[in-house]
């Protein structure tokens, strides 16, 4: 398959022989290898079960890999302060993890209130990035995470990710509970972000259109196994069977129409 | 009935204070005690059953049995009110030790995990996260136990302990049901006040759900 083109510096991120099992014996992870280029999002895609949030939770040490090495900028995860480690990625969910008891501008300004951040430099950030995710700081900053909508709280739960500007992203089918609506909105908002900062991304999700219109790279994993890792023009034109499966259950309304109207 | 009173207030004010001395020393060791037990079992969930199961077999020792057990120990015999204490904040244990445990337990792991993956640190976890969350529940333990031990700190007065069991005694064995009233409203009328002021902390923590 596709392989890793050159770049200037060293990947931001780096797998090298990753695998992971459970104390039960159970493979997640088989013998992945993966490089994420600095400024790039990167889409897993796969079946459920196939070891998606597993390869991104070693990432950042949540999942200890069993073999293999993990590089973060050049920091082996394995043998870093993860404390540290974590505060440089940001981490969003598809449950969102929000903090029931908090504010929404003391969920946002989480990471910054753990380093000890000013709270006028806080205040002055969570007011930017609500307004970046598209939230109004005066209306929204003192409400409670119960009080928002799914998407309300997704939104809040990008912009706690950001709030400590850290140049890795890792998203857990951030959009995976949204109405299709909201999840193209999001991924717009998503998008436009991104084209206004550069971060590395590491995305995981079962929705191929997702992977399509967010990816610079889509890696496809099989029972813990690393089948592919192509751009998503080369992932629409593979012939690959494994590619296929998923092409196959992809937009099949639209085909089927457009077939009944040929015939 | 005013008679009674003029002629008993001042005792029974003095025994109340005694009551509520009683029980708010047992209930202070108790929680110094059962709270950072409860969260350690947290940590180390394999012990939570052992723990657990020793606490409820101190709970179902009879009060008076317990106050007796106590009595020969050094030091802790030589004064009833040492005895009181230890007997109540025994009882005091199960429900504050439950409650902090399940309480933790019980936070939505989505939370948990979101607190580990932005860096918090295992301190800032405990009381930015769990402890602030847990608190409705740990507020509720703190609730039963209070007022179980209200109750159960009229027995001590068998060992010489005081409170308001004191009057009871005194009123059973001199057939007087105003003196037996006399320790038993005053002490219902704590257990109320404690009930209410503690469902009121409760209630104040309690965390709507997302």
């Amino acid at each position: 398959m596709q392989k890793i083109e050159k770049s200037e510096g060293s990947p931001a991120i780096a797998l090298s022989d990753v695998s992971v099992t459970t104390p039960q014996r159970r493979l997640l992870l088989d013998h992945v290898s993966l490089t994420c280029d600095a400024g790039t999002t990167t889409v897993i895609l796969g079946r459920s079960g196939s070891g998606k949030t597993t390869l991104l939770r070693t990432i950042n040490g949540m999942i200890a890999a069993s073999s293999g090495q993990i590089k973060v900028r050049s920091v082996d995860v394995q043998t870093a302060d993860l404390t540290q480690l974590r505060r440089g990625i940001g981490y969003v969910i598809q449950e969102t993890g929000l903090f029931p008891h908090f504010t929404i501008e003391r969920n946002v300004g989480v990471v910054l209130e753990a380093i000890d951040r000013p709270r006028n430099d806080r205040i002055q950030r969570i007011r930017e990035l609500l307004a970046a995710v598209g939230l109004d700081p005066a209306s929204f900053a003192g409400r409670y995470p119960h009080q928002l909508s799914g998407g309300q709280r997704q939104r809040v739960g990008l912009a706690r990710a950001l709030a400590a500007d850290p140049p890795i992203l890792l998203m857990d089918e951030p959009f995976g509970a949204l109405d299709p609506l909201t999840r193209a909105e999001m991924q717009d908002l998503l998008r436009n972000l991104l084209s206004r900062m550069r971060k590395t991304i590491v995305l995981v999700t079962h929705d191929v259109d997702e992977a399509l219109y967010l990816a610079d790279r889509i890696v496809l994993l099989q029972e813990g196994r690393l089948v592919t890792r192509v751009s998503p023009q080369e992932f629409l034109n593979s012939s690959a069977p494994e590619v296929a499966v998923f092409l196959r259950a992809y937009r099949r309304g639209a085909r089927q129409m457009r077939s009944e109207i040929n015939t | 009935m005013s008679n009674f009173l003029a002629h008993y207030g001042g005792e029974i004010a003095e025994l109340t204070v005694e009551h509520l001395w009683l029980t708010g020393a047992a209930m202070l060791f108790a929680a110094v005690l059962a709270i950072p037990a409860g969260i350690w079992l947290t940590r180390k969930p394999q012990w939570a059953r052992p723990v657990i199961a020793v606490t409820n077999v101190l709970q179902t020792i009879p009060s008076l049995a317990m106050f007796g057990f106590l009595l020969p120990l050094p030091w802790l015999g030589e004064r009833a009110a040492r005895i009181a204490i230890v007997a109540l904040a025994a009882y005091a244990l199960l429900p504050i030790l439950r409650n902090t445990y399940a309480g933790i337990c019980g936070i939505d792991p989505a939370v948990l995990e979101v607190a580990r993956a932005i860096g918090l640190t295992g301190r800032q976890r405990l009381l930015m996260v769990e402890l602030p969350l847990a608190a409705s529940f740990i507020f509720a333990g703190l609730r039963t136990a209070t007022v179980t031990c209200i109750g159960i700190a009229t027995i001590a007065a068998a060992v010489g302990a005081g409170g308001l069991g004191e009057l009871i005694f005194r009123g059973v064995a001199s057939v007087d049901n105003r003196l037996v009233l006399a320790g038993a409203i005053p002490a219902a009328l704590l257990a109320l006040a404690a009930d209410g002021l503690l469902g009121l902390l409760e209630r104040r923590f309690k965390v709507p759900a997302a």
